[in-house]
């Protein structure tokens, strides 16, 4: 068994697996530089990422996988889920090991696992596509922050930008600590400094007038449109799982 | 803006509104032109009330003055409740703030009917208008068709809507007769066809000429009440499976009757909201649409109603057991949907995994199959399937013993003798 180190980035995992082939090793485990312990008594080999090496990959990759499927593959990586490395890496040797294109093949474990993966994260992004609330401040953009269970932001960009294209807005994961700002031209990551807000009156204060009227109604009209006769909590907090519920505006 | 009012208009309006139980933002391809606010495409619900319903449309009645007195609706003239009315500005208002926000998808319209149908639907119309052509705004838009109202009103109404919906109400012409005295079936279907007509003269409008404008992309719905009239489920689907094929409906919504008032007409206000028998109305509806069942094979006369123990496809299945055990890895993908426990992304994911090997226990498991359900009806690539000579009755028994259905906690199944 060897354990392969790298680096997180995409680059960094196709680099991996040109070791994989390029040492012909066989039983191998990736894992992250950051995550990984002390020193065991185990073979070790750190992978600098390399463009080559990874284009080289990236090439042989096109081959084997349509379009879509390639983009899945990146999705789920991007996606940062943990010890899911190893299953990406299976679902990689097992397309380039195949004669026949491997996608619809849930028969095979690591295909299952990526479409199980995918869906996931899918829904992830469905959920902060529905989930996100915008407050409106006195500028004149519109900010929400949200707290994803996995790196999903990215993958709202489409979405928002083509939704609300003539408003400002900025989407900020507190987790990861980076957000997405839209000009009502482009799209840019940012990351904010909240260290110099120390009352919470300075953030209230930011908003406009009518910001506070407006999730006053929304939170009314939530509670106007529930029918108590068929009361169904466990239902409820399977579409919304709770952990969700401090950054939406009707459930605070 | 005056915050009090409109927020008291607002609690009496929605809660008016609340019992249509269609929420769906879907099955629009209206885009963002122009940089304006918003587009509609495959629907999000941004939040779910507390009973478990998704929240994704403004959903409000513009006003809950009306001259009818339907039996089973709050707002009818009787009724003793507070009355309001919004203003055209107020709903657009409204909507745009909540939009900007991402609370909502979109808007849906309905209304009391206040003098007559027309003067009710231009008020309608013009709200979407406005949104529309002074607002920029392509979010998704509801109207209800109010019955009875002229042709050129349905016609602009389709321009501005995504969907527009008359409500049947009742699932028979007798049972609206004995609630609704001064309803007409005739006056629901009529703007029904008419729609009908306009969408699909539109639709080939568009394929010859790309800048047509989109007439109602979202089609039509409409909703009947259950179990506020004694009609069966055959009824009951049976007129939904006529509305599907004749209207080209995209949904058919079945509401549980919440007892609201009293009425000797009606179920007593203590009556518990028929929620499972709603749900297997929707499994039944579901059939129909995506699983290629006839209606005649989940009710017919031995059969007029949904077993309520369990979902229609198990039960058409132990009725029918000379169709089973069917091989997996074989049979046409028709075959597999009638599987209990396989439903349609499943069923696709085998007809695909197949190609590369015959599947097992384990990558049915692995699929997404429910294989304690599948298993009395499926072989696969194993030498383990179900060799005993069950019958459906047994069947029933063994899935209803490891399964406890959500509903029915409370409620033990009477004794079925026969």
């Amino acid at each position: 068994m060897t354990t392969l180190l790298y680096d997180g980035t995409f680059e960094g995992l196709l680099t991996a697996i040109f070791e994989i082939y390029d040492r012909k090793l066989n039983m191998v485990k990736l894992e992250k530089v950051e995550k990984y312990g002390s020193a065991m008594f185990e073979d070790v080999l750190k992978v600098i990422t390399n463009e080559a090496s990874a284009g080289r990959v990236l090439k042989g990759l096109r081959l084997k996988l349509s379009p879509n499927g390639l983009q899945r593959l990146y999705v789920a990586h991007m996606a940062e889920m943990p010890g899911e490395e190893n299953n990406l890496v299976g679902y990689i040797r097992y397309a380039f090991d195949c004669k026949q294109n491997i996608e619809d093949d849930y028969g095979n474990r690591y295909v299952m696992r990526v479409s199980e993966i995918i869906r996931t994260v899918r829904r992830e992004k469905h959920r902060m596509e529905a989930f996100v609330r915008f407050q409106k401040l006195k500028d004149g953009v519109y900010y929400a922050a949200v707290e994803p269970d996995f790196n999903v932001l990215p993958l709202l960009i489409r979405h928002f930008k083509s939704r609300y294209a003539d408003q400002k807005w900025i989407i900020y994961d507190l987790k990861r600590n980076y957000g997405i700002y839209y000009d009502m031209h482009d799209t840019e990551f940012i990351t904010l400094d909240f260290s110099t807000i120390t009352k919470p009156g300075e953030i209230i204060s930011a908003y406009t007038e009518d910001e506070s009227i407006y999730q006053s109604l929304w939170k009314n009209y939530f509670h106007s449109v529930n029918i108590p006769a068929r009361k169904n909590t466990k239902l409820h907090v399977r579409h919304i799982p709770r952990r969700y519920w401090k950054h939406l505006t009707e459930k605070i | 803006m005056n915050a009090d009012r409109i927020t008291e208009k607002l609690n009496i309006l929605a809660d008016a509104a609340k019992y249509d139980v269609s929420c769906a933002s879907s099955g629009s391809k209206r885009k963002n032109e122009n940089k304006g606010l918003g587009n509609a495409s495959n629907g999000i619900c941004h939040s779910y009330t507390e009973d478990g319903r998704c929240v994704s449309l403004l959903k409000i009645l513009l006003t809950n003055h009306c001259i009818f007195d339907c039996a089973y609706c709050v707002s009818r003239k009787s009724n003793d409740i507070q009355r309001a009315a919004f203003t055209v500005q107020e709903v657009v208002d409204l909507t745009i703030n909540f939009y900007r926000r991402n609370y909502i998808e979109g808007l849906f319209l309905s209304s009391g009917i206040f003098k007559d149908a027309d003067y009710t639907m231009e008020r309608l119309v013009r709200i979407a208008k406005k949104l529309r052509t002074e607002h920029d705004f392509n979010g998704y838009i509801h109207l209800k068709s109010i019955p009875g109202a002229s042709d050129e009103l349905m016609l602009e109404a389709g321009l501005y809507a995504d969907r527009l919906s008359v409500n049947l109400e009742m699932p028979t012409e007798a049972g609206l007769k004995l609630l609704a005295p001064d309803k007409n079936r005739q006056d629901m279907i009529d703007p029904m066809q008419f729609l009908k007509d306009e969408i699909i003269l539109r639709k080939d409008e568009k394929k010859l000429f790309k800048k047509a404008p989109m007439f109602a992309p979202a089609g039509q719905s409409t909703q009947v009440i259950i179990g506020a009239t004694p009609e069966t489920d055959q009824q009951v689907l049976q007129s939904a499976n006529y509305f599907y094929k004749s209207f080209n409906l995209k949904r058919v919504y079945y509401s549980g009757y919440v007892p609201v008032l009293a009425d000797k007409r009606l179920p007593a206000l203590n009556t518990d909201v028929p929620m499972v028998r709603e749900n297997r109305l929707y499994q039944a509806d579901w059939l129909m649409r995506f699983y290629g069942f006839n209606v005649n094979e989940i009710v017919n006369q031995q059969q007029p109603l949904l077993d309520l123990d369990i979902d229609p496809k198990l039960s058409w299945a132990i009725r029918n057991m000379q169709a089973f055990p069917i091989d997996i890895n074989k049979a046409d993908l028709h075959l597999i949907l009638r599987v209990p426990g396989i439903g349609v992304l499943s069923a696709q994911k085998i007809i695909s995994a197949r190609k590369y090997e015959k599947l097992n226990w384990d990558q049915l498991k692995k699929i997404g199959v429910s294989v304690n359900r599948a298993r009395y009806f499926i072989t696969c690539n194993s030498q383990e399937f179900e060799r005993r000579d069950l019958t459906g009755t047994n069947i029933k028994q063994f899935i209803l013993a490891e399964s406890q259905s959500k509903y029915l906690k409370n409620k033990p199944s009477q004794l079925n003798l026969f």
